[in-house]
């Protein structure tokens, strides 16, 4: 299947990846190319095959349901790049 | 004692107990050695206070009757774990000045059994390629060079970093990690031996998630049996990864008797692809004499999904990718975009992504979402998923035919020119993996062991694959097949 410029940007959008018009038509060929080579996947008969969930047979653990650690807001906000009294900081989102 | 940084793991363990040499003593010939290889471009954060204060407490620990398994011994670590208070940054520009408040599990049981690390190395950015070109810190290099030609070549991918300072002798030993044969491949270009485990075995807590239904991380040695101790160091249940085993760690070196009588070998028929080199074709019937003439049996098998497992990873890596690197949105870690006036927090998102991600990691980005986009999910994801069962099923079905242990070439040449493949379309890359992505689907063990030199003088790697969780056997059949090549070439060196 060929994907167009429009899906293409449409891709870039929904990935939150800026995308200058300019670079769209490459994107879109490489795209192509790449579904191409997925599309081999058509030939394969998965007729009542199961779609694989672990790739190991296994239980997942649980654990006890309560706090274990906490009380370290400074070092959550270490790495932020703009972090302002004890919170994330962000361009506002409602007007 | 002369030339330490080319002591293997066992080698310098046993000279440490022995008190022939020091940790620290080991540890500065490293940091010169690094020092002296910026042209390589492996090591990409180096640690050299943190390293000598390990040594000392390792000398320390070795004094007072406590060596565990890897006391003393200076290592590598790939960029992809988080260390702490130490760059962490997947090679990504995205996680430029991202220093983690915590330690990855596998670090962790590293140090605690004495490790010392010596820095972060190369790789490709978020473990996705496999020529480690696409880095924020400039191409990793090969120590090897094809004979009479100065190229520059690639020392494969994505442990790039990691396989060229083992290589090269900057460090004794270096943790990788295996997404589509990220730890096998580099090992093959660059002459050295590398085990992805069992998917479960080493916990992924703390190492930067690439596809999480994949990712493993183990060792990059100079031999097997380095491999088996640092392997064993490594692996060991989690609480913290909920995938990771609560199975017991056997004693991998105890296991190399290097006897293989009455084993089985598959040899995989749909393996031999149209257009293999003649000289991998040679390497692999040897392979098989090898370990015939050590008594076991080689009998041809049959992968029959093999063909379409590139496919299938193609969609299901990418898939996990495009949800894992999610994350990376400006707000908590790394690189913000500059925004300008009026712009809004879906402005900071797509300009934060787009100059913080290399072209190949977006490019995955998106495949991956494509892919799980509404009305794709069912033909390409859920098809990709319901195809990656039939390819664990046709390894299963060769190991309940009695089937011991699967030998195949670790890679479709042997190390190529870094800026050979920029041209090229990304599928060609891609195609790379062809021989190690199978067994990452399938969550079985494989390990990459180097058998021979090509004409044109550079190292070339077999790939052993195993049944799950049996390691210790794998392992073994790797050691018979390493004491049979009697593979010891070295890189000359010219950086």
């Amino acid at each position: 299947m060929s994907i167009d410029i429009q899906t293409a940007a449409r891709v870039a959008k929904l990935a939150r990846i800026r995308v200058e018009d300019e670079a769209l038509p490459a994107l879109a060929q490489e795209f192509s190319n790449i579904l191409e080579f997925i599309e081999q996947l058509n030939e394969v008969d998965v007729e009542g095959v199961e779609p694989m969930v672990s790739v190991t047979p296994m239980r997942l653990k649980r654990r006890a349901d309560g706090v274990t650690d906490g009380n370290m807001q400074d070092k959550i906000l270490a790495n932020a790049p703009d972090a302002r009294e004890g919170f994330f900081a962000v361009p506002k989102v409602v007007e | 004692m002369t030339d330490l940084t080319k002591l293997k793991l066992a080698e310098a363990r046993d000279a440490l107990r022995k008190g022939d040499v020091t940790s620290v003593e080991l540890t500065e010939a490293c940091l010169t050695a690094i020092e002296g290889a910026d042209a390589l471009g492996a090591f990409v954060h180096k640690t050299p206070e943190i390293a000598l204060e390990q040594a000392k407490a390792a000398d320390a620990r070795i004094k007072a009757g406590d060596a565990p398994a890897m006391c003393g011994l200076p290592i590598g670590v790939k960029d992809l774990f988080c260390t702490k208070g130490v760059p962490s940054q997947a090679a990504s520009s995205i996680l430029e000045g991202f220093t983690p408040e915590y330690e990855s599990t596998v670090t962790s049981q590293l140090f605690d059994a004495g490790a010392v690390m010596l820095g972060k190395l190369n790789m490709d950015e978020f473990a996705m390629g496999s020529s480690n070109e696409n880095t924020c810190y400039g191409a990793a290099v090969n120590p090897w060079k094809r004979t009479g030609d100065d190229t520059k070549l690639t020392p494969g991918g994505s442990s790039g970093g990691s396989a060229s300072a083992v290589a090269a002798d900057l460090c004794l030993a270096a943790t990788g990690t295996d997404t589509g044969g990220s730890i096998r491949q580099p090992a093959a270009f660059t002459g050295i031996t590398g085990i992805k485990p069992t998917y479960g075995r080493c916990s992924r807590w703390g190492i930067v998630a690439y596809a999480s239904s994949l990712d493993q991380a183990g060792p990059m040695t100079k031999d097997v049996r380095d491999a088996a101790i640092m392997l064993q160091a490594m692996c060991g249940h989690d609480p913290k990864d909920s995938t990771s085993a609560d199975l017991p760690v056997p004693d991998f070196e105890a296991m190399l008797t290097g006897d293989i009588r009455g084993k089985t070998i598959g040899i995989p028929k749909e393996y031999r692809v149209e257009g293999m080199p003649e000289e991998i074709s040679k390497l692999w019937d040897e392979g098989a004499k090898m370990l015939e003439d050590a008594g076991a049996k080689v009998v041809e098998i049959s992968l029959p999904h093999t063909k379409y497992a590139l496919p299938a990873y193609y969609v299901i890596a990418p898939a996990e990718a495009s949800s894992n690197l999610a994350r990376y949105d400006g707000v908590r870690y790394g690189h913000r975009a500059k925004l300008s006036q009026g712009e809004g927090i879906n402005d900071m998102y797509e300009k934060t992504r787009a100059e913080g991600f290399g072209l190949e990691v977006q490019r995955r980005i998106m495949v991956g979402t494509y892919v799980l986009s509404a009305g794709f999910y069912d033909a390409y994801y859920n098809r990709a998923r319901k195809v990656r069962t039939l390819i664990k099923k046709d390894f299963e079905d060769a190991f309940a035919a009695g089937v011991d242990a699967i030998l195949a070439p670790a890679t479709p040449s042997s190390a190529f020119g870094i800026g050979e493949m920029k041209t090229a379309d990304p599928v060609q890359m891609y195609l790379q993996d062809v021989f190690t992505v199978t067994l990452n689907l399938a969550g079985l063990p494989g390990v990459a062991v180097p058998t021979g030199l090509d004409s044109k003088g550079l190292p070339l790697g077999l790939q052993l694959i195993g049944r799950p969780w049996e390691e210790g056997d794998l392992l073994n059949t790797a050691y018979a097949l390493e004491q049979a090549a009697g593979f010891v070439a070295k890189p000359a060196k010219w950086w």
